[in-house]
């Protein structure tokens, strides 16, 4: 690992400037405080200890946050509902069924565009434009519109999920079918291959590195589609609704700690995909 | 040309005007209620008749959107320029950049309304997040896209290393450059909007889609869905159009032109 101390030492630096930042962002609230209590006799020293341990600090401290999620996920029951656990399920959840859904249809759509070449130049241009769309917008929309049909629950966050994974899906596999070379690709011609074979046999096993390039995408952005899913059904539960409470009652603390659990489902989700994409791409080949 | 610009662009537009003809038929035929989806005729009345509060929205959100989107873009590109100098940095930087690239940035909005207030001033901040670490990783690549020839050909002529920067690899670095700002105008407007979910002065289009959503005003939502659409695409169209101009000399596009 050649880059390991590299990426150690910004990581440092990172948390000492998130420090810093915090005692000179709090500074001002903890001298508001010691006012209150009529308490002037307070050290520098005193005053930045204080200021990195409040209890609605405006930038927590890097260790209250951890203190937090170490509380909030090994300490409490996860049945509690103030347990991370029981929120982050809940987002996995809807991020898996979504992800699926999404990787589904943009795995299809994809095929369709690579068979029929009309159909890249109708649908594209609008596969495209359905992303330039704020999809986040229409999240409050999807889920009333799902209600009306008596379908609430974990499936309207998951509706959101999938339409914001679908995209980068179908972009990348379009790229990966086309990936032969036009040699190989006359190769097959010369074998009087079926376009059936050819894609079976050469379009799709060549597709692999994009394959497991777009499911990585994909499955980021299925996070991020739950999480604000979330926010605007948050009767429900789930990190994104943990966000909007600490938001309402100023927990700034308990922000963060959901913040960095969705962080963590994100890059674990991630890196699950990574380690499964480079034990097949070196079984088939494409790394040594 | 001209007339072959027209034929490419007549099987999506007639997809799409296809579509809403069916979208209209359908909801007709079917009797569907105006709450659950309404009619893109019903979309387009409600979109005359309030031109002015979709106008209030838009300036409103668009003010939080093109400043993030500024700030966010010039020092992701400014801090990847000076991270170049350093191969250490640059290894540690990477990775995270790429990692941080994954997790849901968009989390952060609640914090920056509480930081930055109920105005514009939090959706740029968000905005910002958002866009400075595509950039960052993006430009960071770019800069390295030179190749070693042309590099050795720099040092030949004795180029000093702002010199071979500015000659050789920022314009190299710009097909880069420009993925990332055409990956960012969607973000922006995503941080706006979805800050604006958190807390606004009574103005916006993420606070109209929220509080006509409360009170089943659907058509309004859709109009005001239609206007980010459409600033969404105008956006991105507008960057796309520069770059066509910028980097005309890129491959992509000179096979297109033979």
């Amino acid at each position: 690992m050649k880059s390991a101390v590299p990426i150690a030492t910004v990581i440092l630096a990172i948390l000492a400037a998130w420090y810093v930042a915090a005692a000179l962002m709090n500074a001002p609230l903890q001298r508001d405080l010691y006012a209150n209590a009529g308490r002037t006799d307070y050290s520098t020293q005193d005053l930045i200890v204080d200021s990195l341990n409040m209890e609605r600090p405006k930038l927590p401290g890097p260790h209250q946050v951890v203190g937090e999620l170490w509380r909030l996920v090994f300490a409490t029951a996860p049945t509690s509902k103030r347990s991370l656990v029981y929120h982050g399920l809940i987002t996995l959840e809807e991020t898996l069924i979504g992800f699926l859904i999404g990787a589904g249809l943009g795995i299809g759509l994809a095929v369709l565009i690579v068979a029929v070449r009309w159909l890249e130049r109708s649908l594209m241009p609008w596969i495209v434009a359905s992303q330039m769309v704020p999809i986040i917008a229409l999240a409050p929309m999807i889920v009333v519109i799902l209600y009306q049909f008596d379908i609430t629950g974990v499936a309207p966050k998951a509706a959101i999920a999938a339409y914001l994974s679908f995209f980068p899906i179908t972009v990348g596999m379009v790229k990966g079918f086309r990936s032969p070379d036009p040699l190989q690709l006359d190769l097959m011609r010369t074998y009087s291959a079926t376009p059936l074979q050819t894609f079976l046999k050469l379009r799709a096993p060549a597709s692999a590195p994009f394959f497991f390039a777009s499911m990585k995408i994909g499955a980021a952005a299925a996070v991020v589609g739950a999480v604000v899913a979330e926010v605007t059904k948050s009767e429900d539960g789930g990190l994104g609704a943990r966000l909007l409470a600490g938001s309402y009652y100023g927990q700034t603390v308990q922000i963060w700690a959901a913040l960095f659990a969705a962080a963590a489902l994100s890059a674990a989700l991630v890196g699950i995909i990574g380690l499964i994409g480079r034990a097949a791409e070196q079984r088939m080949g494409f790394i040594p | 040309m001209n007339a072959r610009r027209l034929a490419d662009l007549m099987p999506p537009l007639a997809f799409g005007l296809a579509w809403l003809a069916l979208w209209e038929a359908g909801l007709r035929l079917l009797h569907v209620p105006v709450i659950i989806l309404p009619p893109p005729s019903v979309i387009a009345m409600r979109f005359t008749t309030s031109i002015p509060t979709l106008a209030a929205d838009f300036w409103q959100t668009i003010k939080g959107v093109l400043v993030g989107y500024a700030i966010g873009c010039v020092s992701g590109l400014l801090v990847a320029v000076l991270v170049d100098r350093s191969q250490f940095l640059e290894r540690g930087l990477l990775p995270l950049g790429n990692l941080v690239s994954a997790l849901p940035i968009v989390g952060i909005a609640p914090i920056m309304v509480m930081w930055f207030g109920f105005d514009w001033q939090s959706k740029a901040a968000v905005g910002v997040l958002m866009t400075f670490f595509p950039m960052l990783v993006n430009t960071v690549v770019g800069l390295w896209s030179a190749g070693a020839m042309e590099r050795d050909l720099m040092k030949t002529y004795g180029a000093s290393y702002r010199q071979t920067l500015f000659a050789l690899r920022l314009p190299a670095a710009l097909p880069f450059v420009f993925n990332a700002l055409k990956i960012n105008t969607t973000l922006a407007m995503i941080g706006a909007i979805v800050a604006e979910f958190f807390g606004t002065p009574i103005v916006g289009m993420g606070f109209r889609i929220s509080t006509e959503v409360g009170h089943l005003g659907i058509d309004m939502v859709w109009a005001t869905v239609v206007v980010a659409a459409v600033t969404g695409s105008l956006f991105y169209a507008l960057v796309a159009g520069v770059e066509r101009r910028v980097t005309f000399w890129h491959a992509s596009y000179r096979a297109r032109g033979a």
